[in-house]
């Protein structure tokens, strides 16, 4: 049994068919990566797994709870975190704060009413935002607005604000699209130290080849919303059918 | 101090010291003189000063926080009047079961409403409240007559049951202080009015001040501020920011109910003019003027839009007339003609150019104004000391 397991899972926009009978299951404490051309519906399996959309029938266990029908703050409260396509973070908001607020969420839940305490006195707190920000080099941008900061920062500290609630399953969406080759790096390295310090289940869907067989552990390729193969990073890369279902998007 | 940081106290005692010390303040010109006009600290407009400012102060919790443009917030400032008066009119005209009751009330509508319309955010939002503010505005002068006397507006009449009067005052009181009670303190050719009601408001105002103080420092106000900053990030980070709006929608619900109960602590009567969406777009008015998310702008703003309605439109041309009549003839006509359709009646015209120019060249507000006028004094300080990058609001 995997932490998460997906189970016959169909959705469907009108007359596409985004997912086939999708069956998958990520075990613990191993990046696996969900590739494949676009329109795969790789993105559509990620929306069902947080709460975004709800998939027509089949099932998504985690840790042996359904999460479908739940709202995105009860998913992650489960255990799943996600990381955007394109940073999400507070904008408007310090990095420090940005990072106080995941903290928070997981000490008190989805809801409390501290209107009259002082985030000042919550030395707990402050502490472990302080310890991720460390861990991600960022420290010393703590009281920069999030909206002022490089792609690379942004991405960083979304990270920062994922791994600080330790979530059981790390949720990755193209976390490299449109970096520059270096940026792109600094994140495969980032990655791997949260994974070597850290004992976290990654699932990450991506375009970029050279991410996917720098991190992942297990691939399971998508074509047309259906799973095509399962298997190593190794014999993926000369499967004949992976082959034919990017070739395939190529002729398009 | 009180949970305040060093900051936070020093702006907590200027504060202070400005209301408490209002009525002096807001008269500089002795009595007599031709300035006499401009002097603002009479009892009747300090009183609106502050009450508009608790308004602001708590209008501000809920958009300057969470960025909700609530376009309804004279529908809980009318039920929060209603309330008083009934208070008034059943049991005595003591104060403080008035302005419990008109917190109480206002707190309940505002769940009702808040309730229903965060189910939307954005313009929907706005468009609900608009929608729910003149509802009651309609209701309060046709169907819920018997409770808010239609037309004529609720007040208090000498056959009310007034349960608990006794041989107490026939005026609004607290606990025997009559509101419209005032010390006239007279030095050289000034006049200054110390009354009751003024600084029963302005302690109220204080008290509303410090606990926007603590919330805007709280964590609860840090995620108020994360669901205008990206909704969607905090929903996947756990939290539900549909309670944390509605909180925010319920308190400054309530703080609009209490000025409410103090307006008609002031002046025992209740219209629904008062809940009319134009008292709503002044709210809002209010606050981005003096500048939304600020901790001290909405107050600056309601006492800005106060004086202009108060002092400037009372500038005829009767008065210009007198100001200008040393011009020749010819051109003083043409001066006045032109200065009178901005002041008197025209006060609008000012107040809405003012309003435009701060919106485009002040996103901040005034506070805003202030802030980058401290900064170049400061910066033009031949002493070099060093210009601290964290703003004062």
């Amino acid at each position: 049994m995997g932490i998460l397991e997906i189970k016959g899972v169909n959705k469907r926009f009108g007359g596409l068919q985004a997912l086939g009978n999708v069956n998958l299951s990520v075990e613990e404490n191993t990046v696996h990566a969900i590739i494949g051309p676009n329109g795969a519906g790789k993105s559509t399996l990620l929306n069902c797994l947080v709460g975004k959309l709800i998939p027509d029938s089949g099932s998504v266990m985690f840790a042996g709870q359904s999460v479908l029908g739940r709202h995105p703050h009860e998913i992650n409260q489960m255990g799943i975190s996600r990381v955007f396509q394109t940073p999400e973070i507070f904008k408007d908001l310090s990095v420090f704060e940005n990072v106080l607020i995941p903290c928070f969420a997981k000490r008190d839940g989805a809801f409390r009413m501290h209107a009259f305490e002082t985030i000042e006195h919550e030395r707990d707190i402050i502490e472990q935002a302080e310890a991720i920000l460390a861990d991600v080099n960022m420290l010393e941008k703590r009281d920069m607005i999030a909206s002022s900061l490089s792609r690379g920062d942004k991405r960083r500290l979304e990270m920062a604000m994922c791994l600080v609630q330790e979530p059981r399953l790390l949720l990755l969406d193209e976390p490299t699209a449109g970096m520059a080759r270096a940026d792109t790096n600094n994140t495969i390295d980032l990655l791997k130290q949260i994974k070597a310090k850290r004992n976290i289940t990654m699932a990450i869907i991506e375009h970029d080849m050279h991410v996917v067989f720098s991190l992942a552990e297990r691939i399971t390729v998508l074509a047309q919303g259906t799973p095509l193969v399962e298997d190593t990073p190794e014999n993926i890369k000369g499967h004949p059918k992976v082959r034919e279902a990017y070739l395939g998007e190529a002729q398009v | 101090m009180l949970g305040l940081n060093r900051k936070d106290t020093i702006l907590m005692l200027i504060v202070i010291a400005l209301t408490l010390g209002a009525p002096v303040l807001l008269n500089p010109f002795p009595a007599d003189s031709a300035m006499a006009q401009f002097n603002a600290g009479y009892p009747d407009l300090m009183q609106r000063f502050v009450i508009f400012g608790i308004l602001a102060i708590g209008f501000n919790i809920l958009f300057g926080l969470t960025g909700y443009l609530s376009f309804g917030h004279a529908a809980f400032l009318g039920v929060g009047s209603y309330a008083a008066v009934w208070m008034f009119k059943l049991l005595s005209m003591n104060v403080v079961p008035a302005l419990v009751l008109s917190v109480v009330v206002a707190g309940l509508f505002s769940v009702l409403i808040g309730y229903v319309s965060l189910r939307r955010s954005g313009i929907y939002f706005s468009i609900l409240t608009l929608a729910f503010a003149q509802m009651s505005y309609n209701m309060a002068y046709s169907v819920l007559t018997p409770i808010t006397n239609g037309e004529t507006g609720l007040q208090v009449y000498s056959n009310d049951p007034q349960y608990l009067l006794g041989n107490g005052p026939q005026v609004t009181h607290l606990f025997g202080l009559e509101m419209r009670a005032k010390a006239v303190v007279e030095m050289g050719g000034w006049t200054f009015d110390f009354s009751v009601g003024y600084y029963l408001a302005a302690i109220m105002m204080l008290a509303a001040f410090y606990l926007s103080l603590r919330i805007f420092r709280s964590p609860f106000g840090m995620m108020l501020r994360a669901v205008k900053s990206n909704q969607n990030r905090l929903n996947y980070t756990g939290i539900n920011s549909r309670p944390y709006t509605l909180a925010a929608f319920v308190i400054s619900g309530m703080y609009a109910g209490l000025a409410g109960g103090l307006l008609a602590s002031m002046d025992p009567l209740a219209g629904a003019e008062r809940m009319q969406w134009t008292a709503s777009g002044e709210i809002v008015l209010m606050t981005i003027l003096g500048g939304a998310g600020t901790l001290i702008g909405p107050v600056v703003g309601a006492v800005f839009i106060k004086y202009f309605e108060n002092i400037f439109s009372k500038i005829n041309e009767h008065v210009l007339h007198g100001w200008f009549g040393w011009l020749p003839d010819g051109v003083e006509d043409v001066v006045t003609w032109i200065l009178a359709r901005f002041v008197g009646e025209g006060w609008h015209l000012t107040l809405g150019l003012l309003f435009m120019l701060v919106v485009i060249f002040l996103p901040g507000g005034l506070v805003e104004g202030g802030q980058k006028l401290a900064r170049l004094l400061r910066r033009s300080r031949p002493d070099g000391t060093t210009p601290s990058n964290t703003p004062a609001e």
